[in-house]
């Protein structure tokens, strides 16, 4: 593919959420166009992975200026992987929002579409301060989006969510300012490896870091996500957990990877840091009352494992977090998108306040349970593959202690995750439930949850399953992005010579 | 030296109205804060050379770095819409901005 290109991921969804903010009435465009422009990144994902095949890296100077004064958009396999699923979950969640009625909001496609080219703008930049400005992009349309959408508590936990990302974001411009001071430029190509031969730059670009691990949420500064997603609508919060935090997750590896070159200066420090995180994050999700926040809990937790990956290092460390993280989005969106389905259509998410939606729900019943397995790390689906990967490779690197933490974590996310099964799923309907279901729309059997509802979160099992048995597959993707991370040089190469 | 004062004076300010509990309280904070970030994106420049950064007219000895003033006038842009939307956050809902009393 002509590297020319790569603005198009951009180009193409801004614009598109443009011409929605003013066609915003005519409602079968409005859906074409949101469910169009996910399903051409999607095929731009895959493509982009074919071309970054065996550590190809595609950059282009962006408007053509000299290469060191030039914005450069760069794809290597690692961000190729992550377009690839940000744009499979963009696509299944805007199928799910225009199901459950949340595309009627106004300008609720303009805003994901705005949401998603930020998110792609993030992936492609190989420039520190416009990564500022594209996590900017994506976050002014989530403020929106989190203000309009959701329950009662949808304006406290707006209020928060904006406190906390513009503190963030005023953190880490702010450290890019001292990165500019230090190193004397953004460009991360031609950061490569300035913070492992200077302390100063290694402190400035240490700021930039900090700042992406509260908006990745890691423990102790997690509180916001779990506060503030549960109140959104089951479409966002799918969404958003796909999108914002693995966002921030992916600018760590990359700036981690190739400013600092993997340095292992704090690695014990940081190794600490993510076990908590795992731990306080499961132990919150057995604690909850309500599936979504059971849910938002265990992300806090796969956070700690995604971020293991980066702290190992090594091609074994970076392969295994790589893998969890694609497999994580996956499945914590699968789950988010079925209990949404149970949320949208019985009104509730409290445990115990419905029951029996395995007998009703059956397809909602099986996509669940297959991605709660899958979170759980059970044989055959890929969260298995992910935690093998994660747990051998802290073996390797004789961390004996992160991996017990690994499998008791997934002990506990498996109880979690049983606790919904057992207060939703499991049991007998309940008659008041019944009453108020038909109440809502006489006629209507108990079914009640139309089938279009429950595809999202299936399709995503499917893909968990897939990937379970095919495990390989993906390993060696994860292999090669692992690669692109260690090996910097086709990176550099591509950036300066482009 | 003036540059690294006023910017601790702002982030003490700002930090301070930051942990107030009124929403239009935070939002005058996170301006100080976000004033703070620009001079320190200025300061990133170099204090030292401030002439006028067009090629043609001036001195390349004496211009100032151009980058970190393109830096800050995005992330003025960007601070400046938050701002808006932060004070529309406090003026919705019903009764005062208070953000502990959550309903």
């Amino acid at each position: 593919m002509s590297p020319a290109l790569l603005p198009l991921l951009v180009i193409v969804p801004l614009l598109s959420a443009a011409l929605l903010a003013v066609a915003r009435h005519v409602e079968v465009l409005r859906r074409a166009v949101l469910l169009g422009v996910s399903a051409f990144a999607l095929v731009f994902g895959t493509v982009l992975c074919f071309t970054s095949w065996d550590g190809v890296v595609t950059a282009h100077a962006v408007g053509l200026w000299p290469s060191g004064i030039a914005i450069p958009f760069v794809a290597d396999m690692f961000s190729a992987l992550m377009i690839t699923v940000t744009a499979l979950l963009t696509l299944l969640c805007s199928m799910f929002a225009i199901v459950s009625g949340d595309d009627r909001r106004p300008y609720f496609s303009a805003l994901v579409l705005m949401l998603s080219a930020g998110v792609y703008g993030a992936l492609l930049t190989g420039d520190l301060f416009n990564l500022f400005v594209f996590i900017e992009v994506m976050l002014l349309p989530s403020y929106g989006l989190i203000a309009v959408l959701g329950g009662r508590d949808r304006l406290p936990a707006g209020r928060l969510y904006v406190a906390m990302n513009l503190l963030t974001s005023t953190i880490f411009v702010a450290g890019v300012g001292l990165v500019y001071g230090t190193a004397g430029t953004v460009n991360i190509a031609e950061l490569a490896g300035a913070a492992a031969e200077s302390p100063a730059v290694a402190a400035a670009a240490s700021v930039p870091l900090i700042a992406l691990s509260v908006k990745a949420a890691v423990v102790p500064v997690h509180g916001w996500l779990t506060s503030t997603y549960p109140a959104t609508s089951p479409a966002l919060t799918a969404l958003f957990s796909g999108l914002h935090t693995k966002v921030a997750v992916y600018a760590i590896y990359r700036i981690y990877a190739v400013v600092f070159d993997g340095g292992t200066a704090y690695t014990g420090l940081v190794l600490l840091v993510l076990s908590l995180t795992m731990l306080v994050g499961v132990f919150g999700a057995v604690g909850q009352e309500s599936m979504r926040s059971i849910l938002v809990f265990n992300m806090v937790s796969g956070i700690g494992y995604i971020l293991l990956g980066v702290a190992l290092f090594g091609p074994l460390g970076l392969m295994a977090g790589i893998f969890y993280l694609v497999h994580h989005m996956i499945v914590k969106a699968s789950l988010l998108l079925s209990t949404g389905a149970v949320e949208v259509s019985y009104g509730t998410g409290r445990l115990g306040s419905v029951g029996g939606i395995a007998r009703t729900e059956p397809l909602i019943a099986a996509a669940f349970m297959g991605s709660a397995l899958s979170l759980a790390g059970i044989p055959p689906f890929s969260g298995f593959v992910g935690k093998v990967a994660i747990v051998k490779a802290a073996v390797d690197e004789q961390q004996i202690a992160i991996a017990v933490v690994a499998v008791v974590v997934s002990l506990f996310s498996l109880m979690s995750v049983l606790r919904i099964w057992r207060g939703v799923f499991w049991g007998r309907a309940h008659e008041d439930e019944v009453h108020a279901v038909s109440a809502r729309r006489p006629g209507a059997l108990l079914t009640h949850a139309p089938p279009a509802l429950a595809l999202p979160g299936l399709v995503l099992t499917v893909v968990t399953l897939g990937i379970g048995l095919g495990g390989q597959g993906l390993l060696v993707l994860s292999e090669q992005a692992a690669a692109g991370l260690l090996d910097v040089s086709g990176y550099i190469e591509a950036v300066i010579g482009s | 030296m003036s540059l690294a004062l006023v910017v601790g004076v702002l982030v003490a300010g700002g930090t301070f109205l930051v942990l107030q509990r009124g929403m239009v309280r935070i939002a005058f904070g996170f301006v100080l804060l976000g004033h703070a970030a620009n001079l320190v994106l200025l300061s990133a420049g170099g204090a030292a050379r401030r002439g006028e950064p067009l090629l043609s007219i001036a001195d390349l000895a004496t211009a100032a770095d151009p980058l970190p003033q393109a830096f800050v006038l995005t992330a003025i842009v960007i601070a400046f819409a938050i701002t808006i939307y932060m004070l529309t956050l406090a003026g919705a809902g019903e009764g005062d901005d208070d953000t502990e009393d959550r309903r």
